[in-house]
């Protein structure tokens, strides 16, 4: 008979956890294992509320093994080393974010990309190595492997960059992967939420040119005066679209929902690049006419390694790039969920986890 | 009015034409301009029959303009050049291939990539700076302007090189800009065809691994026997391609009919490339989740410039690349075609115009 999450470790926990395909979340005690050798254990002070938390919660990807306590946007402050750590100590400002294991021996890993290691282990919602379930940043406290642990920058705000963890290197990485980050690219950014607002500080930080697309023209005046996109385009007028075909070396396209890839591919100019950062369910379609012509590509990308979120991290705090969020309680999490879904928020959610997430 | 091909250059010319969209070709009585000042003309020997031919000379694409004459697998020898042609003279043998002009100062064109620009003028069936129509080297001869001419390197035999003009540059230069030229380098072709069997020669050149993926094994022991490739898996066999999982580092796509290609981007490493080149009628399916997860990119190639055309003709003499050909007369032009359809030939027809085609 498997131990339930209270008894299966010797450290007691708290914190929010989903039971079921509702997705409503409330408060469950579990435990964490006794910090290892290599560990790092650490109080949680915020946590970003991502699309995919909620996704998780509702097992909309279908592999939710319940409970799941979400968040992997995780900000904290360390309380314990392991006898091995070498990275941090008590007292550190740390982050967590989508990963907390991997096989560390693969090709992958070795090129510290281990968000695509066969054996890579999510902070939350799957089975770690010893056999029992991860739990998120909707907690008190976590602790995990000093190679998955994130030196946060000085200057970084706790709170408002807490989802870059996610948000940020999902962007990041994709626009230096693919040469969109030279000084003068024109790039562009499909969907102005939490992952594509990030996009527009980050390509502008990077000194491109950048282009919105959204199908909100509300949104314009965020993007243009707040954000400081150089320009908007409302993807549902055709003229807007036609006047900028040809113009773009890359598009990072932020949008879950479906939507056509077409009137994107013809944006881009010969060469350029559209890459996929938001999981559309249904497949693309794709005229491979479209891409012969022009030499154009179609990619993905999936957060980014270790290494590369430091990087990130180092990044943002050197040129002020935070996300724009909005503070709440613990126990404000179900609204939010329900906001997030109807995409009601400037731009992420950030849990006030040390302030607000009290033991039962 | 617009003149008739008869009458609207001074220089007699004769070929073969498609009048309709049956794609028949007949002989046909043209002219072509007289030797400008930056003009090679030259008397066609040798025409490779490339499948684009039959595409337009039925109007598959909707673009094509009657008569087309096709043809843009071009060998000849100069008869007389411009005043101001520097690189050629008198008895020089050369090749044309797919374009005839360009606009010359977007930036495609200077990248020396002519096959980019949006003002390209292909060699047949498009309308030249003059607003006459492209005639094709399915012809007696031909004039072009210089920058579009290349040279016959000396130990490159002139009927089974025909084809490199667009087989050739069309497989050359994705496997050198995606960075499949390297020993080592494991690179996977789909389609045994014209531009197949040149993939892999071309590959094997490079130093690659080649696979060759296949509907069937009906052409296993051409490809490892005849064309060298090193390994050989059918597509529709699910254990097949399991094994070969992530393993490729690129896949050349040579494939025009509708094919799923979720298989092909199974067999793709992370960051692996997919490199459509022939053109699937029906738009290609992709679901994100497969481009996301490894990082990988669905892309396209056309032919290539002038410069990596004559780079690639050096490479192919230095490594002895020639494309399997069956040659034919002139006369024959109708069979073959009917031929290229069934994919009943191994691999490209070649039309010995010279000795074959003679004026009415």
């Amino acid at each position: 008979m498997t131990t339930s999450p209270e008894f299966e470790h010797p450290i007691k926990a708290y914190g929010y956890a989903a039971r079921d395909t509702s997705g409503l979340l409330s408060p469950l005690t579990f435990s964490r294992r006794a910090t290892g050798d290599k560990d790092v254990r650490f109080k949680v002070l915020y946590c970003g509320i991502c699309h995919s938390d909620l996704h998780f919660a509702k097992n909309e990807w279908g592999f939710t093994k319940y409970p799941v306590t979400p968040g992997h946007e995780i900000v904290g402050v360390v309380t314990e080393v392991g006898s091995k750590v070498e990275k941090f100590k008590i007292g550190d400002k740390v982050g967590v974010g989508c990963l907390v294991g991997s096989c560390r021996s693969c090709q992958s890993c070795a090129s510290d990309y281990e968000q695509d290691c066969v054996k890579q282990v999510f902070t939350y919602g799957v089975p770690n190595f010893d056999g029992t379930q991860t739990y998120g940043g909707y907690s008190d406290h976590m602790v995990s492997d000093e190679h998955f642990v994130l030196r946060w920058p000085e200057n970084l705000p706790l709170d408002s960059g807490a989802p870059l963890l996610c948000a940020g290197i999902t962007t990041y990485s994709p626009l230096r992967y693919f040469g969109l980050d030279k000084p003068g690219t024109k790039v562009g950014v499909v969907g102005l939420g939490g992952l594509g607002h990030v996009a527009v500080k980050m390509a502008k930080a990077f000194g491109a040119e950048v282009t919105v697309f959204s199908t909100t023209s509300a949104k314009e005046r965020d993007a243009i005066e707040v954000l400081k996109a150089d320009h908007f385009i409302n993807s549902k007028d055709e003229h807007q679209m036609e006047a900028a075909r040809g113009t773009l070396d890359g598009i990072i396209d932020t949008v879950s929902g479906d939507h056509p890839m077409a009137p994107l591919l013809n944006a881009l100019t010969p060469h350029g690049k559209l890459v996929l950062v938001g999981a559309p369910e249904s497949p693309l379609e794709v005229a491979a006419f479209s891409l012969i012509m022009g030499r154009k590509t179609i990619a993905g990308s999936n957060i980014g390694g270790i290494k590369e979120t430091q990087e990130m991290l180092d990044f943002a705090a050197e040129h002020g790039i935070t996300a724009d969020i909005e503070i709440i309680p613990i126990d404000y999490v179900n609204k939010a969920m329900e906001r997030l879904v109807k995409s009601d928020v400037r731009y992420r959610f950030v849990i006030d986890v040390g302030n607000s997430m009290k033991a039962e | 009015m617009a003149k008739s091909p008869e009458s609207e250059h001074p220089i007699k010319a004769y070929g073969y034409a498609a009048r309709d969209t049956s794609g028949v070709l007949s002989p046909l009585t043209f002219s072509r301009r007289a030797t400008g000042d930056k003009d090679v003309r030259f008397k066609v020997l040798y025409c490779g029959i490339c499948h684009s031919d039959l595409h337009f000379a039925k109007n598959e694409w909707g673009m094509s303009t009657y008569p087309i004459l096709p043809g843009h697998e071009i060998v000849g020898v100069v008869t007389e050049v411009g005043t101001k042609v520097e690189k050629f003279k008198v008895g020089d043998t050369v090749g044309v291939g797919c374009l005839v002009g360009s606009c010359g100062s977007c930036q495609s064109c200077a990248n020396d990539l002519e096959s980019y620009c949006p003002k390209q003028i292909l060699t047949y069936g498009f309308l030249y700076h003059d607003g006459t129509l492209t005639y094709g080297g399915y012809s007696d001869h031909m004039v072009a302007d210089e920058h579009f001419v290349l040279r016959w390197p000396e130990n490159l035999p002139l009927d089974s090189g025909a084809p490199l003009l667009c087989a050739g540059i069309t497989t050359y230069s994705p496997l050198r800009h995606f960075g499949l030229d390297k020993p080592g380098m494991k690179v996977g072709v789909v389609g045994l065809g014209g531009l197949g069997h040149v993939a892999v020669k071309f590959a094997k050149a490079f130093g690659a691994e080649v696979t060759v993926i296949s509907t069937s094994s009906a052409k296993k022991q051409e490809a490892l026997q005849g064309l060298k490739a090193d390994h050989f898996i059918v597509s529709k066999d699910p254990e097949q391609m399991q094994c070969a999982a992530s393993s490729l580092d690129g896949i050349i796509d040579t494939v025009s009919a509708s094919h799923p290609i979720e298989p092909l981007l199974s067999v793709l490493k992370q960051d692996g490339k997919l490199v459509f080149l022939g053109v699937p009628e029906k738009p290609i399916e992709i679901s994100t989740y497969s481009l996301i997860m490894g990082r990988k990119i669905v892309t396209g190639s056309a032919t290539g410039g002038l410069k990596e055309t004559q780079e690639m003709l050096d490479f192919a003499a230095k490594h002895g690349v020639t494309a399997d050909i069956e040659l034919i007369p002139i006369d024959y032009v109708n069979t073959a075609m009917d031929r290229v359809l069934k994919s009943d030939v191994r691999y490209r027809f070649v039309i010995d115009v010279a000795n074959t085609l003679k004026a009415p």
